[in-house]
């Protein structure tokens, strides 16, 4: 029966990225292409920090715990900071591809704009780094046994679970943002992803108080999730005439999809 | 073998499984990969294989929590800090450069779940030609909540009132009784069985051997001697209960320490016991047992399957082995090895056994049914080398240890077939008289009983001869303080004994030394109980382990009496006439006692020993467990000490020693040498090694049913041990099915709530995100 919280767990964490990636994502070939991109900077950004940290670890080998805590929490400074680094590069990357696409593409414009390609690369980010960090803990999830035994809660799964959804939905949003920062040469929007990542990174140290750490990394999801509606070029009416089923708008109903 | 979760952990695991190979015999037979062989090894090197990989010792289990809990927040710091869970990526990434894969550790998310428990004992099946016995678990682990049985009244919540079954039973010592285990038989409440030892042993005796052992495998039958056949006469063992010849479909473990029986316990506590006896609440407390058997059925069924594999398969699976070790024997005076004695030539045996068993694997302290007989032979033999005029004597004396003769004389029936077929220097015929010592380390007052058969001494010839040595026996005991030689009723049978398959085949005249006329006065006979303080073995707490091990306790004073009475009596059988000159050394008991039953790697044996096999030394005392892959410990270290106390230090070098051809002054055929560590020299730095020339050798203790391929057989022994994979256990909480169900019904909302959502975003996405129309942003 610990099967069942395998499946809630893998539901919870990646349902969310599951539903994005069949609604918006596998109908377009391109869009696949570019998401598996993103996975793969992601993972490259990983490699790097790992290195570090491999270098770390094994510079100070020492059992001290506060020498241990300090390397811990250099790490995930390196590690958030090297991902960022890559999302730039990988903005770089995007922006070079798609001159490129313009050039062979039939139309006047680009086939995939930088907007969707923000989404699309959060997306990939998020999904990896979703991915790695829930692996090896679903794969104890099957049981027979749960954490606790030494006290500590017994929530670790769930809590893992959504702290992960989180982070696909943080990257995703982080991805919009990050772009379009770089697009409008808007630095700091750029800083406040950089710190945001950084402090929902940070805040998984208050664990195991999943609830304090869980309900600070939503806050700051919602925050960054209403910035990124914003800066997809959303807005309270759009939101209003949506949820009222105002469709047709006379000002800009002849605008293209997205 | 527990799972290594990187392959650093899996590759000590094969090194320690690299057992040295005996100089004297043919290499051990081969096993299988897939199953470790721990017997080769120390009981630490025993451990290691189970406490490789992701467990750990207890004891070391506090510092690493720490590091655990660290790293089980890193995981769930996930996503965020890439590197939070950096030491696990690293193992992630790494784990495919092999240099680099000794870096990567056990998995944190488990050491946060489960406790692994390192110092166990399980049972484990063993077959003979009609039947199965021992335990097993399904190949995945049996789990059960766990309750405590401390009294009898407590099984009742087990068997009827608890509300979460299967139970797995935590079983005092004390109540580990046939009667209980029958009740528990009868049950599907139950998943599995943790018995912990009981301290002090148990007051009425407990014996999981049968009441008749080695029953149908010695001289009486139904066709020969019948009155005496299946102890009709006088059960051996009145109190064994017959538990390790049962066979159990759930697994048994014995918890070996006290301090993780504790942590059980606590979380017993902590988590199963229900306000007022009511049901407690989720999450219990639970434990996972894993020893799932490969074979099945009997020896015959495994055998044959065992071989249809190694036919037909280029990989095979053998599923059993055989119980098989090597019997230690020596002579007084060196005999060609190779060839073989003439028939004028008499030789006097001097026999006792090496080995026992308990209800659990490789736990076999076996201090009064092994040990303690033994090691008075070993001072037998080293007190008549002593004597001045041995090389005179008109015949020579044998002193052989049989293996596995506690599993219907394993090595007693191989070395009268060997003997038979001419493979034996000795032969039957050889054969003067016969000398056994049974159990010996209990003697009531100063009584020593001799057993005789009183079917062989229905031939005239043969009752002189025994009435002969019964009155050497008793002249040999006359000047020996605190020995009185008994003669039992000669027309009781004899004890459960070697001399019985010598019997089989001719009829000599022999005698069994015992310390009871009757019963066994072991009230432990093949438990786990047959320990050091069953024979009465104390030493003052303040002694140093050297001290303690010259220590002369009243057990060594004992034993060593008797070893004299034997001494002499063998001297003069030899022909010997100034027999008191015997005398056997209470020091060298003392230190054999000590070696075998306190601690293994102390000075002296460490001294005997070759270098390579410096590691079956452990801390604790050594198990006599027969097992299959040989020589097993005890086997070695016997030799060695035996070697020791026999043989004389030749001047050879190294080379020379460990290849005599290549000394002229060396006769290989005569002697065995050994390279043995030696001393320590006075700085203590390094070791003396010498060279040291004995008559000890090994000799093969396979049932002959196994060369003869006849699994079913009736005459021979049959007993095979069934191979594993993976034995270990370990304890954490179990969720309830609700919260299961919970966890399961919010992750499946989840994923429909974003596949909905999703959906409609998508639908509306041209309203809900404007596009912006900035002509200067070419790709917008």
């Amino acid at each position: 029966m610990t099967a069942a919280v395998f499946f809630g767990c893998t539901c919870i964490a990646f349902g969310p990225a599951l539903a994005l990636y069949v609604f918006t994502i596998a109908s377009d070939p391109l869009r696949i292409i570019f998401l598996i991109a993103g996975a793969f900077f992601w993972l490259v950004s990983l490699l790097l920090s790992s290195l570090i940290w491999f270098v770390a670890v094994t510079l100070s080998s020492t059992k001290d715990e506060s020498v241990q805590k300090g390397l811990l929490i250099f790490g995930v400074l390196c590690s958030v900071l090297i991902q960022e680094v890559f999302r730039f590069a990988y903005y770089r990357l995007l922006k070079k591809a798609n001159k490129g696409l313009m050039t062979i593409s039939q139309e006047e414009t680009s086939p995939i704009s930088i907007r969707q390609l923000a989404y699309v690369s959060g997306l990939g980010f998020g999904i990896m780094s979703g991915v790695f960090s829930l692996v090896n803990i679903l794969s104890d999830s099957l049981g027979p046994g749960i954490v606790g035994i030494h006290g500590d809660p017994p929530q670790f799964f769930l809590a893992s679970a959504f702290m992960t959804l989180v982070m696909v939905l943080l990257h995703v949003f982080w991805g919009v943002v990050f772009f379009d920062a770089c697009e409008t040469k808007n630095w700091w929007a750029l800083i406040v992803v950089v710190v945001s990542h950084l402090l929902v990174s940070g805040l998984t140290f208050l664990n195991p108080y999943y609830k304090a750490s869980l309900a600070a990394s939503y806050v700051i999801m919602l925050f960054m999730g209403t910035w990124a509606f914003f800066t997809a070029g959303g807005s309270c009416r759009n939101l209003k005439r949506c949820l009222l089923c105002r469709d047709k708008d006379f000002l800009l109903s002849n605008q293209r999809a997205r | 073998m527990s799972r290594p979760p990187a392959s650093a952990p899996a590759a000590a695991q094969s090194a320690a499984r690299l057992s040295p190979v005996p100089s004297t015999s043919a290499p051990p037979h081969h096993r299988g990969r897939k199953r470790p062989t721990p017997n080769v090894l120390p009981p630490e090197g025993r451990r290691d294989w189970r406490r490789s990989g992701l467990e750990r010792p207890l004891s070391g289990w506090r510092g690493q929590e720490a590091e655990a809990a660290r790293r089980g927040k890193m995981a769930a710091a996930g996503g965020g800090g890439g590197a939070a869970s950096g030491g696990r990526r690293t193992c992630l990434l790494f784990c495919f450069v092999p240099l680099l894969a000794g870096l990567c550790q056990a998995n944190s998310v488990e050491r946060k779940i489960y406790i692994p428990l390192n110092r166990t004992a399980p049972c484990v099946r063993l077959l003979n030609a009609t039947h199965q016995i021992g335990c097993q678990s399904s190949i995945s682990g049996d789990t059960g909540v766990i309750h405590v049985v401390e009294e009898e009244e407590d099984l009742k919540w087990v068997l009827t009132d608890g509300p979460n079954p299967p139970y797995m039973v935590l079983l005092e010592g004390n109540l580990f009784t046939r009667k209980l285990m029958e009740k528990l038989k009868g049950t599907q409440r139950i998943s599995g069985l943790a018995v912990a030892l009981a301290k002090p042993s148990p007051l009425d005796g407990f014996s999981p051997s049968v009441e008749c052992p080695n029953d149908g495998f010695g001289i009486y039958s139904n066709s020969y001697g019948s009155e005496y056949a299946h102890c009709k006469q006088l059960k051996w063992n009145p109190l064994g209960n017959g538990l390790a010849y049962e066979d159990f479909d759930f697994p048994i473990f014995l918890l070996e320490d006290e301090n993780e029986t504790q942590v059980i316990k606590q979380c017993y506590w902590d988590h199963n016991r229900g306000v007022n006896g009511s049901a407690p609440a989720y999450p219990l407390c639970a434990m996972q047992l894993f020893s799932h058997m490969h074979a099945v059925t009997s020896t015959v069924t495994c055998m044959r399957r065992s071989a249809i594999q190694s036919t037909f398969s280029i990989n095979p699976e053998v599923v059993c082995d055989p119980l098989a070790d090597f019997n230690v024997w020596n002579t007084l005076n060196p005999l060609n090895a190779s060839g073989k004695l003439e028939p004028g030539d008499k030789v006097i045996i001097a026999a006792t056994r090496l080995d026992s068993r308990s209800f659990f694997w490789n736990v076999a302290p076996g201090a009064e049914s092994a040990v303690g007989s033994f090691i008075t032979q070993l001072a037998v033999a080293e007190a008549l080398q002593k004597a001045p005029d041995v090389a005179a004597l008109p015949r020579n004396v044998m002193f052989v240890f049989f293996q596995g003769e506690t599993f219907d004389y394993i090595g007693s029936s191989r070395m009268v077939y060997d003997m038979e077929r001419g493979k034996f220097p000795v032969q039957l015929e050889n054969i003067h008289s016969f000398l056994e010592l049974g159990q010996v380390a209990l003697r009531n007052s100063s009584d020593l009983w001799m057993h005789t058969d009183p079917m062989s001494q229905r031939d005239e010839s043969i009752s002189i001869e025994v009435h002969n040595l019964l009155t050497i026996l008793k002249n040999s005991s006359t000047s020996v303080p605190n020995v009185t030689m008994r003669e039992v009723n000669p027309q009781n049978s004899l004890p459960p004994s070697s001399l019985q398959r010598f019997l089989r085949s001719q009829n000599i005249s022999g005698v069994v030394l015992t310390d009871h006329p009757g019963s066994f006065y072991n009230r432990y006979y093949q438990s786990i109980y047959d320990t050091p303080e069953n024979i009465g073995l104390k030493y003052p707490a303040t002694l140093t382990p050297d001290e303690a091990m010259d220590f002369v306790t009243d057990t060594a004073k004992s034993l060593a009496a008797v070893a004299t009475v034997l001494g002499r009596a063998l001297y003069q059988l030899a022909g010997g006439t100034n027999y008191t000159t015997i005398e056997a050394d209470p020091i060298t008991v003392s230190r054999l006692l000590y070696g075998f039953l306190v601690k293994a790697n102390n000075s002296w044996f460490q001294s005997v020993i070759r270098q390579d096999l410096k590691v079956f030394l452990g801390d604790g005392p050594l198990q006599h467990y027969i097992a299959v892959s040989s020589p097993i410990n005890t086997t070695y270290v016997v030799q060695y000490v035996l070697a020791n106390l026999t043989g004389t230090v030749v001047n050879l070098t190294r080379e020379q020693c460990q290849d005599p051809k290549k000394a002229q002054d060396a006769n290989k055929d005569l002697y065995e040498y050994a390279w043995v560590q030696g001393p320590e020299d006075p700085s203590g730095t390094s070791r003396l090694s010498q060279c040291v020339r004995s008559t000890v050798r090994l000799a093969k203790a396979v049932s002959p049913a196994f060369e003869l391929q006849q699994w079913g057989s009736s005459e021979y022994s049959t007993w095979t041990e069934s191979r594993w994979k993976d034995i270990r256990a370990r304890i954490f909480l179990v969720a309830s099915k609700e919260l299961e169900f919970v966890t399961l019904i919010v992750g499946l909302s989840i994923l429909f709530v974003s596949l909905i959502v999703t959906y409609f975003i998508n639908a509306k996405a041209d309203i809900l995100f404007t596009t912006p129309r900035e002509p200067g942003a070419v790709s917008y």
